[in-house]
């Protein structure tokens, strides 16, 4: 189905990126695309995200995981200026992008996805997928009175947008309202209406969550293709499997600050990690199954800490 | 019983000023709520402001009529200026309480007393048609078909309204067509994923909520001209609710919603309103008096609405499979 089991270029690429790096919350990248410093949101007494300093390198896939209620889905929204931080600063591209409407950090290349998914329910599905186009004629309101001016522009977004659709297999569903799609369905459906956009860095809000096993996988080879588009990726997801498969960083974030960062098949083994997860029930595993699962990654963590002496 | 005089007037109200300036007010209410999801409860205010545009530019500055419509359409960009710039950012709700306060606003200042001297207090003005009647090509008579006619005033006033309505209708069709269409569609739905998506929602809102107003005006000059005079009373929040009725009846985001809406709506209640007339004249009612007529057929409009909102939530040219959609 997807060429993404043998290492391709932009995976290789990404990796060698990542090789030599400290694994160190905070710790700077080779080439980022986005740069985060001293972003504070909170809610009343709540601090929901107070993040120091975090780098997203350009070209890779990132996934961003902490428990529930860690400030992962707030911290989106501060990024794509759906709520406006307290305080901080961050630039993508280069370019300062606090303060920045919604709208326009869409249209700079930055686009999301929701956790609770927004598919427009009485849109069609092409609808839904047309309106992602960036800079389209029509959309003027004196152009939108000659069709003349943007049918042509039109027939090409459509033709881009089957395409889509036939790659996260909606096709059929093309003339359907969006709101008789499924909940997995509506996922794919956000997704690929966020490609209309033409991204350069897409941040995808728990893509997986609701998404059967089968068709997880095809949703994870589409977000390795997104890597081999060139596209950088930062998604938010709860599934460790996933996220070994699939990214090539992981950042942790825990009580609204970075905790940890690092390679995903290390990161579960690092004791801040596991302190965040486990919290207060650390030293007491509740069952059978995260009893082993603790041992083995402790006895991990070991490993590579005796591997890393001999290395030495 | 005077069963040919119901059935003529009756007839005559499915076409008639009050129907086709409604129908105008409606248009625009359904570009505001029934595409966009805005709610604006002030459309009473749009179609005052461009009357009393027209009425005090050329009874009280003494211009010429050309230039008080013109007035009147900026007076109108003017408002929903005004009204979106503070409220359009935040939450739906607070658009439909802004906009119903300053209907209000508007209303009791044309009608107050210091302002006398301007808009004439609740008199209103009158006397500032003739420009328009000046370019009347229907010389003096009765026109129409069989019994049912008007005269040649009326015809006129007619003929502009309903080319005002085709007009909107038309304008609707083809932006409702187009990209444009879609993002306003798409913000009724959810303004969030469209932001997301790189579309400015103010901006969109703004522009949906100054055409709305507008084609509303065009309404505000129908009655002024249908009536050759202006009163503030005319503009008074019950216009809106209508027009929401009419909106709602015809079914919301249809484009000839409105018109059929409109016409149904008058058609009824004239009717009614006739037959009960009738019927007391002919003591066949005594339990109520002509002059509780007004207020009888109030209740009924209300009455009408939540069957409707029962029975036929997507109104007459909805599409039920859209309406469906809200229950999942
Ligand atoms: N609008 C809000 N008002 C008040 N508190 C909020 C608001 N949004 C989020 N919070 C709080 O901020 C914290 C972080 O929430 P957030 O949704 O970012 O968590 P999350 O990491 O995305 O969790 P999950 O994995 O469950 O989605 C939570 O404690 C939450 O209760
Ligand atoms: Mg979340």
């Amino acid at each position: 189905m997807h060429a993404e089991t043998k290492p391709t270029d932009h995976k290789a690429a990404a990796l060698a990126a990542f090789k030599d790096l400290q694994r160190e919350p905070g710790v700077t990248k080779p080439d980022p695309i986005l740069v985060v410093d001293n972003v504070v949101r909170r809610f009343g007494g709540l601090t929901a995200v107070d993040v120091k300093h975090v780098e997203i390198q350009r070209g890779s896939i990132t996934a961003l995981i902490g428990p529930n209620g860690a400030g992962k889905t707030t911290f989106f929204n501060q990024l794509t200026g759906f709520d406006t931080a307290d305080a901080g600063e961050w630039t993508f591209n280069g370019s300062r992008m606090n303060g920045v409407a919604a709208h326009k950090v869409a249209r700079s290349g930055m686009v999301r996805t929701f956790q609770l998914t927004k598919a427009l329910s009485k849109l069609t599905v092409i609808e839904n997928m047309r309106l992602g186009a960036q800079n389209q004629k029509g959309e003027s309101f004196f152009r939108a009175l000659l069709p003349s001016s943007w049918r042509a522009q039109e027939d090409e977004i459509t033709a881009r947008a089957d395409e889509l659709l036939a790659r996260f297999k909606l096709d059929a569903k093309r003339e359907d309202f969006a709101g008789s799609l499924s909940g997995g369905q509506r996922k794919l459906l956000e997704m690929a209406r966020a490609l209309m956009v033409r991204p350069e860095l897409v941040m995808l809000d728990e893509p997986m969550a609701g998404v059967n096993p089968a068709l997880t996988q095809s949703l994870l080879g589409h977000v390795k293709d997104l890597r081999e588009q060139g596209m950088t990726v930062l998604f938010v997801e709860h599934d460790m499997d996933m996220v070994r498969d699939i990214s090539d960083w992981v950042i942790v974030m825990a009580q609204g600050t970075v905790i940890a960062e690092g390679p995903p098949d290390t990161i579960m083994s690092d004791a801040r990690v596991i302190d965040a997860y486990l919290g207060a029930h650390h030293d007491a595993p509740l069952s059978e199954e995260e009893l082993e699962e603790q041992l083995q990654e402790a006895e991990a963590a070991l490993e590579a800490e005796v591997e890393e002496e001999a290395g030495k | 019983m005077d069963w040919f005089n119901i059935m003529v007037t009756t007839v005559e109200a499915a076409v008639g000023v009050e129907t086709v300036f409604y129908m105008l007010a409606a248009i625009g209410i359904n570009l505001h709520f029934g595409y966009t999801g805005l709610l604006n409860f002030g459309q009473a205010a749009f179609l005052g402001v461009a009357a009393y545009g027209l009425a005090v530019t050329v009874v009280t500055i003494g211009l010429p009529f050309w230039v008080g419509i013109g007035i009147g359409l900026a007076s109108v960009i003017l408002l929903a200026l005004l009204l979106g710039i503070p409220t359009l950012r935040l939450r739906a709700d607070y658009l439909a309480i802004v906009t119903i306060a300053a209907a209000e606003i508007v209303r009791l200042i044309f009608r107050s007393v210091t302002f006398k001297d301007y808009f004439g207090g609740s008199d209103g003005r009158y006397g500032f048609s003739e420009g328009f009647f000046a370019m009347n090509p229907f010389s003096k008579g009765e026109y129409g078909i069989g019994p049912f006619t008007f005269n040649e005033r009326v015809t006129w006033v007619l003929l502009i309204g309903w080319i005002l309505v085709g007009l909107s209708c038309l304008v609707i069709y083809m932006l409702m067509k187009s990209p444009w269409g879609r993002v306003l569609k798409a913000i009724r739905e959810d303004e969030e994923a469209v932001r997301a998506l790189g579309k400015n929602v103010f901006s969109y809102k703004m522009q949906s909520l100054i055409l709305g107003g507008l084609i509303g005006s065009f309404g505000g000059y129908i009655y002024a001209l249908g009536y050759a005079s202006v009163q503030p009373d005319a503009f008074s929040t019950e216009l809106t609710f209508y027009a929401y009725t009419i909106v709602i009846l015809g079914g919301a985001a249809r484009v000839f919603g409105p018109v059929v809406g409109s016409m149904i709506f008058w058609v009824l209640l004239v009717f009614i309103g006739n037959l009960l007339n009738e019927l007391i004249e002919a003591q066949y009612i005594t339990w109520m008096s002509v002059n509780q007529i007004g207020a009888f057929r109030f209740m009924l409009v209300g009455l009408g609405l939540v069957l409707l909102l029962v029975f036929r939530p997507q109104g007459i040219f909805g599409d039920k499979r859209e309406i469906a959609l809200d229950a999942r």
